[in-house]
Order: C-alpha cells, then structure tokens, then sequence
C-alpha cells in the first residue's frame, strides 16, 4: 500500500549520528521532523543496534535525547526520487512513500572504500565495517581467526570490537606508513581518550603498519591470505578477511538532488547548506570527519534549517576544532600508489557484471568503460567498484540518474506517473 | 535468555536472537555462498550495509532481497543461489 506522510517542517535523510543531531536541534526548535532512514533501525552504521544497549556515554546520550522531542521515524525506506521540488519517494517493503518537506537535510554518510586485489570476491572476504555490521547484528564470530586490513582508524574500532565479541583477531594490516602514523598519533592523543582504550583492548594483537594484503585464496570460500610488509611476503590461514580501505561520502542522493559536489564530497556553506536552497547537508557525506564532526555539523544543519542562524554560529568554532582533525586523519591515511598494482589483468573490478581489470584499462573515462563492458550498472549502481576505478584510473561518475537505487517496478511506475 | 526467532534457511531450521539480520542467520547454518556472481562465481556478502547488493537472497518467494537489511522473522523462508 502507498503511503502518504504528513508534509513535514524538516526532512532528515538518514539516521545516523549527523541525521539524528539534526533532527533533534530542529524539533527542539519547533519544527515538524522526520526522518527516513534505509536501514531497519536508527543510528547509522557507527550506532547499529545499540538502541537498547548503547556501547558509548555519547551514543546513550544522543538515542536519549532523540526521545525526548517529537520526531516520526520512518525506517527500512530508501529514498530513490524527486518527482517534483519538495518531495521525495521512498520504497518500503509495503509500497512507496511520499514524503514533502519545506528543508532537507541530507546525511546520508559514507561507505567503505573497497579496492580489488586477487581473491576479494571470494566469500568471506568482507570490508572492515562490513564484517563488524555481520556480528552486531547475529553472526556469532567466536573463536573465528579474523585478519582486518586496509586503512584508517575504523580497522582499530572494528578490530577491537571483535576481539570483545571473541574473534581471534590475528593482525591489523594497515598500509599507511608507520612515519604518516606516528604524525597522526599526536593529534589523535591530542583529541581524546578513546584511542587509550582501543589500544588496552588490543593488546597483543600486532598492529602492522605499511602492510597489506596482495591476495586471496581459497576454493570457493577464503582460506587464507598473502600480506606485504617492507618487501616480505608470508601467508595468514583465517575464516575472515575484514578489509576496508577508509570512507568514501555516499553522494548519490545529493547529486540526483543537483547539489554541486567537489573533492569527492557535498559542497555546503556554513550553515551547511548545499548549492540548492532549502537543502543542506552534514556529516560524512560532506567528507570523512568522524563522529563529533557529524554531530556538530547535524546540529548546525538542524538549527539553519529551523531558522536559527545565531544558534548555529555558536556552533561554528567546535565544528572548526574538529575539521582540523579530520584533515589530519585524511591527509594520514591516504593511499599509496603500490595499492593500485595490486589487480591482477583477470582480477574483477565490478563485482556486479564480473567485469576484469584487463577489459577496463583500455578504456579513456568510465563511460567508455560502461558503455563497452557494463562495469558500474549491475545493482549497486558504481557504488563499490566507482572508488576502486576512481583510485586505479582516476575516472569519476558522471551523473546519477533515477533512481537513485534499485526499486521494484510497481515504485518505478509510481515515480513516473506522479 | 534473549528472546529469538527461527527462521529456516535451505530447508534448514536456525534461531537467532531477536533484532538479527538474515545475512547473519545464513553464515550461521554455515552456508557462504549467497549467490552466484554473472560469471558462475561463489558470492557472498562485502559491506554489510546495503551498498554492495552482494548478499541478495530469495525471502518468503521474493527474489534479490538484500538479506543484510531484512530482519529475521519467524517461519521466514530463505533460500540462496549459491
């Protein structure tokens, strides 16, 4: 059955940390919020299950106050459409969604950057995030031999998760170099207490830096795999690989909404506000910055959506504070060349239409490549193999078309005639 | 004791606590192989968030439901392609 919602003050696209700051600063501030989310519970993937048992003081806080003010949370809708100006479609597993707003905030996050390497299609190759998102939601992954590998300080978190739910975490394969490290370690110290305690949690577990993993094997399902460190190769038999190579915004929805995007992420004023009017954005999707940056930058957005631009200013130093962070952690986790010689010429880049590195490299841009070999129109849209092609060629998505995801076609239709 | 649901996967009977994914309920019953890729290719899934399509099942008749953001159900029926 179809839906129509209320028309709604402020819509929140996304319930993650960014989203759920801005939700609350707006209903806090009278407005009429809602919040649409794809996944079938709030908090994001950094939050994901912790509504009734909340893993940090912050996360309790921030699920509390969410309670505490008069929000309509919808969930498990993906927004796919904008039939006109000032609403968007959203499928759920009862029918489409209409759902009308005078603002939009996007907050749409980010996902894991996935680079191809032999053997990481194999099953139980997964990113870092993504084995983490398995477990907290009921994969039971005691006594597991696990290797998590990639880049960035989620392999620290997702690590250190595991090993509490039991895994036997057996390295943390990091490819920036120990010097790129030890200068983030000051400002990291700097920040908080947080990496004290992810440190206590992994003891024992060795922490490799300048190391990666050059493949995968195993006959249908991983078995093992080889790693590099200093020109040395050994192999690691495990039932995991957790591999992730940092964040990348999701901009999908803010393209198709015509929002300017710039350096891989949403382009927002200082009340967050994108190139559209009446449409702003926070959080990851306007580039990778970490928890307390989408927090301030959602309350930010939630406050200049509502109108109230002197209580968004007074924001504006704390959300400084944290961007010279996340500068800090970009600019140490960048990605060395040597990832991009890690294909193999039959080694699959797009995992949706198996297309192999080899068919792709003779192409100029990637709509070339998609015009001749599919790659990046299978299901996912580009969305894991586009920050693989981006890194190993450097080309970038051109447009987004709707809809912005796969929908069934009774949604299709309903966007169409609407 | 937390509260489960079962649900059978392959014809196979699995309980997971309340609140599960079937993404994870299906790498309990011990299958990996969640799909076959365009090529013949054992699949399974990658981001565990709804990106990568990889884990796509058949739930209660659908085809190319992602399973790692459905919910277990009780009496789901699930079946891979593996």
């Amino acid at each position: 059955m179809d839906k129509v919602h209320p028309v709604c003050d402020v819509l929140v696209v996304g319930a993650g940390p960014a989203g759920l700051a801005a939700a609350w600063r707006a209903a806090a501030s009278g407005m009429r919020v809602s919040v649409v989310d794809d996944n079938p519970a709030a908090g994001g993937q950094i939050w994901r299950g912790e509504q009734t048992k909340p893993s940090s003081a912050e996360a309790q806080q921030w699920l509390e106050r969410i309670r505490t003010v008069d929000i309509q949370m919808i969930n498990g809708a993906r927004v796919f459409q904008q039939p006109e100006a000032r609403m968007l479609l959203a499928e759920t597993s009862e029918g489409v969604c209409e759902l009308k707003y005078q603002s939009l905030v996007l907050a749409t996050g980010a996902r894991e950057r996935f680079l191809p390497f032999p053997g990481w299609t194999l099953p139980n190759v997964m990113g870092a995030g993504g084995l983490q998102a398995l477990v907290k939601t009921g994969l039971p992954i005691e006594g597991k031999r696990v290797v998590v590998a990639g880049s960035g300080p989620l392999l620290l978190a997702v690590a250190a998760y595991l090993r509490r739910r039991g895994a036997e975490v057996l390295v943390i394969a990091e490819q920036a170099s120990s010097l790129q490290l030890a200068r983030f370690g000051i400002g990291l110290f700097s920040k908080s207490s947080q990496a004290f305690a992810l440190k206590r949690q992994l003891k024992g577990v060795p922490y490799r830096s300048g190391c990666w993993v050059v493949a995968a094997y195993g006959d249908e399902k991983l078995e093992r795999v080889t790693l590099v460190r200093g020109g040395k190769h050994w192999e690691v038999a495990c039932d995991y690989l957790a591999c992730g190579f940092h964040l990348l915004p999701n901009l999908e929805l803010a393209e198709l909404l015509a929002c300017a995007v710039g350096n891989g992420s949403v382009i927002v004023d200082e009340f967050q506000q994108t190139t559209v009017s009446q449409i702003y954005s926070a959080g990851e999707a306007t580039g990778i910055g970490g928890l307390e940056l989408s927090l301030v930058e959602g309350e930010i957005a939630g406050l200049a959506a509502a109108g109230k631009r002197d209580e968004a200013r007074n924001l504006f130093p704390i959300r400084e504070k944290h961007r010279k962070f996340a500068e800090l952690l970009n600019r140490t986790f960048a990605l060395r060349d040597e990832l991009k010689h890690l294909v193999a010429p039959e080694t699959i880049v797009c995992r949706c239409e198996d297309v192999t590195f080899e068919r792709l490299r003779t192409h100029s841009s990637w709509r070339a490549a998609k015009l001749q070999t599919r790659c990046g129109m299978g299901p996912c849209q580009g969305r894991v193999c586009g920050g693989a092609v981006e890194f190993l060629f450097g080309w970038r998505a051109e447009s987004v078309r709707p809809p912005a995801l796969p929908v069934r076609v009774e949604s299709l239709i309903r966007g169409v005639t609407e | 004791m937390p509260e489960t649901v079962t649900l059978v996967v392959n014809g196979v009977s699995v309980e997971m606590p309340v609140g599960s994914m079937v993404s994870a309920a299906i790498l309990k019953t011990g299958i990996y192989a969640f799909r076959r890729s365009a090529t013949g290719e054992t699949r399974g899934p990658l981001c565990g968030m709804g990106i990568c399509f990889e884990c796509r099942v058949v739930i209660d008749g659908e085809p190319h439901c992602r399973s790692c953001q459905t919910v277990c159900k009780d009496g789901m029926d699930v079946r891979t392609d593996g």
